[in-house]
């Protein structure tokens, strides 16, 4: 090491960084890899340059129009946060949504994990540089995003969930185009799982790559496909059903190496499901009202689960009796994935981290619920003791003003 | 778009290369810019190509309102820019904010804050939430036609 122009020796410790934007990224947000030589030492994440402050935006809303707002937390699980509010709304009201409202949000939910798996496959596809699979899975996810605007009027943010059922009708008259529409896609979905499985290259380059063992999806408390593909056999729409799951015939897909091969392919699985999901509510689609009309919010509070395309989504919504929330919470389920990087990533190669990083299918829109402000040196202004305070003071605050909730029970 | 020369535009007119800034939109924006790029759409037809550096760019495309943490990034990914340059501004939000008009962490809309940088930034507007593919290749092919 005598010159400056020099390699470095392989031991010693670089930091990578990725970031904010970058070409790999569709949204901004920064990574530092630690690096020895070729192997990830440390993986660390900046994670709040998409901060928009929905949740304080939420209290400023009403109920009727929050599930368009939280639409908007993230563009492609745009149905998953407004059905997941109203699943808080409806549990904190105690009410059941009439049929044809629950078969709706089925339709909807299932159409959106349909084009969300289709594009985490293209772009995973664009990531280890086989652009065909990139092109081959974009292409397909058109014709359902045609069936998403045909039955609601809009590619992705249709608007229809509300309180207590849905807003609009979907029109049945579509229903035959989208089962055509839909045989062809299961077709091409097919293709795509057989020409994933069969592949060496693809095999070679994925099997054994950013592994979760069972124990560290428990640790690190990891939901969706990305659990899934580790053999924990964990979903919300079986384990705590809402909409219409209950009521029809599907399966949970798990597969059991954990690795990014094995992440693929249950979301190629879960594609099959979702479309046999959508076949049924096409075929038994229920008559009758599609809302429970104007309901007034009492106080209380309400807990909504749902299983998002990427996992498991958590709203907490708390009420005062007003028109407004007085708390509205969102964990986004890649707020829990993106934690397993730290034990996903450390120890692969630097050229297998980026699809380690997208086999989670990370949604930073969805995530990022905390922003950090700096203060002049480069240390965070508030540390962890600081923000734990600064949310029990807040407690503090709101138990002060509204009083003790009597009809708040543990469920 | 002082310092252009008309052969730069003209050069510009047949094959712009786009970079893509996400300023803290909800990505569904962001989603339908790489849908144009997909079979269906495919703007490779008219040599529109997303590069990954903005020093290899003539077009930014821009979505979502511009956080705070996003400001400076975005004020210099736009001075790396080479000229002649130009933005297109995608949604709602990035023309005006959109929902999160009220919202605490956001420093403005991106017009204004490269504005704050670049005086003689040149930029159109896609209104849409999120506007669909074909708006946003119209939204390129009409800033090109007013260079």
């Amino acid at each position: 090491m005598s010159s400056p122009t020099s390699s470095p020796a392989p031991t010693e410790r670089r930091v990578v960084q990725i970031g904010p934007f970058h070409p790999l990224l569709e949204e901004p947000v920064g990574f530092s890899l630690g690096v020895e030589g070729e192997t990830v030492v440390d993986v660390d994440a900046r994670m709040d340059y998409i901060h928009k402050g929905i949740e304080i935006l939420a209290q400023q809303r009403t109920y009727d129009m929050l599930p368009i707002l939280l639409e908007r937390i993230c563009g492609i699980c745009s149905v998953t946060h407004s059905v997941c509010f109203c699943n808080a709304a409806e549990d904190l009201l105690q009410v059941e949504i009439p049929p044809r409202a629950s078969y709706i949000r089925t339709i909807i939910a299932e159409l959106e994990r349909v084009h969300s798996h289709l594009l985490w496959v293209g772009l995973a596809g664009h990531f280890i540089g086989y652009n065909t699979v990139f092109m081959w899975a974009w292409k397909y996810r058109e014709p359902v995003c045609d069936v998403f605007e045909m039955l609601t009027g809009h590619r992705q943010n249709s608007a229809l969930p509300m309180v207590g059922g849905v807003r609009r009708d979907i029109p049945e008259k579509y229903f035959d185009e989208a089962r055509k529409t839909l045989d062809m896609v299961d077709g091409k979905v097919q293709m795509l799982t057989d020409a994933v499985l069969d592949d060496p290259v693809l095999a070679a380059r994925l099997k054994g790559v950013g592994v979760l063992t069972p124990e560290e999806v428990m640790a690190w408390g990891v939901v969706g496909p990305t659990a899934r593909a580790s053999g924990v056999d964990t979903d919300v729409r079986r384990d705590e059903p809402y909409a219409a799951y209950a009521e029809l015939d599907w399966d949970v897909c798990t597969t059991p190496n954990g690795d990014v091969f094995d992440k693929a392919v249950v979301r190629l699985l879960e594609l099959k499901e979702s479309i046999k999901i959508l076949r049924q509510c096409f075929d038994n689609m229920p008559s009758g009202d599609l809302n429970l009309g104007t309901l007034h919010m009492p106080r209380g509070e309400g807990i909504g689960r749902y299983e998002a395309p990427r996992g498991e989504d958590i709203h907490y919504l708390r009420s005062n009796g007003t028109n407004m929330p007085e708390r509205l919470k969102v964990r986004a389920p890649s707020y829990t994935n993106i934690a397993s990087f730290k034990a996903s990533c450390i120890g692969e190669k630097i050229s297998d981290v980026t699809i380690t990083l997208a086999a989670c299918d990370p949604c930073y829109s969805c995530t990022e619920r905390a922003a950090v402000v700096r203060g002049d040196g480069d240390q965070p202004e508030r540390t962890f003791g600081d923000l734990v305070r600064l949310s029990q003071a807040e407690t503090r605050r709101l138990a002060s003003e509204m009083g003790r909730l009597p009809d708040l029970q543990l469920k | 778009m002082t310092s252009s020369t008309p052969l730069l535009v003209r050069a510009l007119k047949k094959s712009p290369w786009v970079f893509h800034v996400g300023t803290s939109g909800c990505n569904n924006c962001d989603i339908e810019i790489a849908d144009c790029l997909t079979p269906r759409f495919d703007v490779e037809r008219f040599g529109i190509k997303l590069v990954g550096s903005p020093r290899h760019a003539d077009v930014m495309l821009i979505t979502g309102p511009v956080s705070q943490a996003c400001r400076e990034p975005l004020q210099q990914a736009w001075l790396e820019m080479p000229r002649p340059r130009a933005a297109v501004m995608i949604g709602a939000c990035a023309c005006s904010m959109g929902a999160y008009k009220d919202a605490y962490s956001v420093a403005g809309p991106p017009d204004k804050v490269l504005l704050e940088v670049d005086p003689d930034a040149k930029y159109i507007y896609v209104p849409g939430c999120p506007p669909k593919p074909e708006t946003i290749v119209m939204g390129v092919v009409k800033l090109l036609g007013a260079l």
